[in-house]
């Protein structure tokens, strides 16, 4: 482990702004990507049981 | 066992069910000890300082990038020759997930890239075809979306995702064909990899964690595009807690 604090962690040697930008955005699209997939599957779901004809999205 | 039964979407749907959950599971671990080695793990680099940890997502994606547009090509082409539905479905929904690997490539390439080379975006042969790839993606996507009958769609779609697989070797070899500010590659197989060992199993880690978590994202979505295209059969009734 080479972090002395969680300020020097945060830091990330001077290059913070670049490695948390890159790895937040990382995140934020995967866990959008997960959202809309599940919403997706159960509004789909939702209207398999009820009707064949059902519209969505 | 008769795999080829598995071919068909309504079989298809409940394995595909099944196998989500595993999938994201094993993406979650393998984040997670990823993660770990990435941030905890692996020394600080001497010559790029603490901005090169961005490499444990930068390259995971690029290659998956990469590598779904060629699964993609791949099941398009099926599709096209052999007129399989869940071929063209299972092209449509590796689409998105390609595309979304893409981008973070991108992303985190110019966040790489403005530290070390003091730009976030230089018309560079590598980062110019990956460009590409993004939009090759994106023309696909439309060209699905804007044609109402799905098999003249499928058809389409399936000749684009076809020629552009060409430009999948250009993105690999750029490196080696043009002189690129890219750096070459850090890992291949015909020599010995330039990262030191807990860099490179950390990175590896993280490559079979995207993995992991792009079959499971194309699983959830070929089950969806599978209730949308079947939406009439009779099959489809009474799905609702499945």
């Amino acid at each position: 482990m080479q972090w002395g604090s969680v300020s020097e962690f945060f830091a990330m040697g001077g290059y913070g702004l670049y490695v948390w930008g890159a790895y937040a955005v990382t995140a934020v699209v995967i866990v959008a990507e997960m959202v809309m997939l599940v919403r997706r599957g159960r509004t789909l779901r939702a209207g398999a049981g009820r009707s064949s004809h059902a519209q969505s999205d | 066992m008769n795999w080829l039964k598995y071919s068909s979407p309504q079989t298809f749907y409940p394995l595909a069910g099944r196998m989500v959950p595993w999938f994201m599971g094993i993406a979650a671990v393998l984040g997670l000890v990823g993660l770990y080695l990435a941030f905890f793990a692996a020394p600080t680099d001497f010559q790029q300082g603490d901005s090169y940890r961005i490499i444990f997502i930068h390259v995971p994606a690029a290659w998956m990038s990469m590598f779904i547009y060629m699964v993609m090509a791949f099941w398009a082409g099926v599709g096209l020759a052999f007129n399989t539905r869940l071929s063209s479905m299972t092209a449509h929904a590796l689409a998105p997930t390609g595309a979304l690997m893409t981008f973070i490539a991108l992303w985190t390439g110019a966040f790489w890239g403005r530290p070390t080379w003091g730009a976030w975006w230089v018309w560079d042969a590598r980062l110019t075809s990956e460009l590409i790839l993004l939009f090759l993606y994106m023309g696909y996507l439309s060209l699905v979306a804007a044609i109402d009958d799905p098999r003249r769609a499928d058809k389409a779609s399936a000749v684009l995702a076809l020629v552009g697989a060409i430009n999948v070797p250009i993105i690999y070899f750029s490196v080696k064909w043009w002189n690129t500010l890219h750096q070459g590659s850090s890992v291949s197989i015909t020599r010995a990899p330039s990262m030191a060992s807990v860099m490179l199993i950390g990175m590896l880690v993280m490559v079979f964690a995207f993995w992991a978590y792009s079959i499971a994202a194309v699983l959830m979505r070929v089950r969806c595009e599978i209730l949308e295209r079947e939406r009439g059969a009779a099959w489809t009734k009474g799905l609702k807690d499945s």
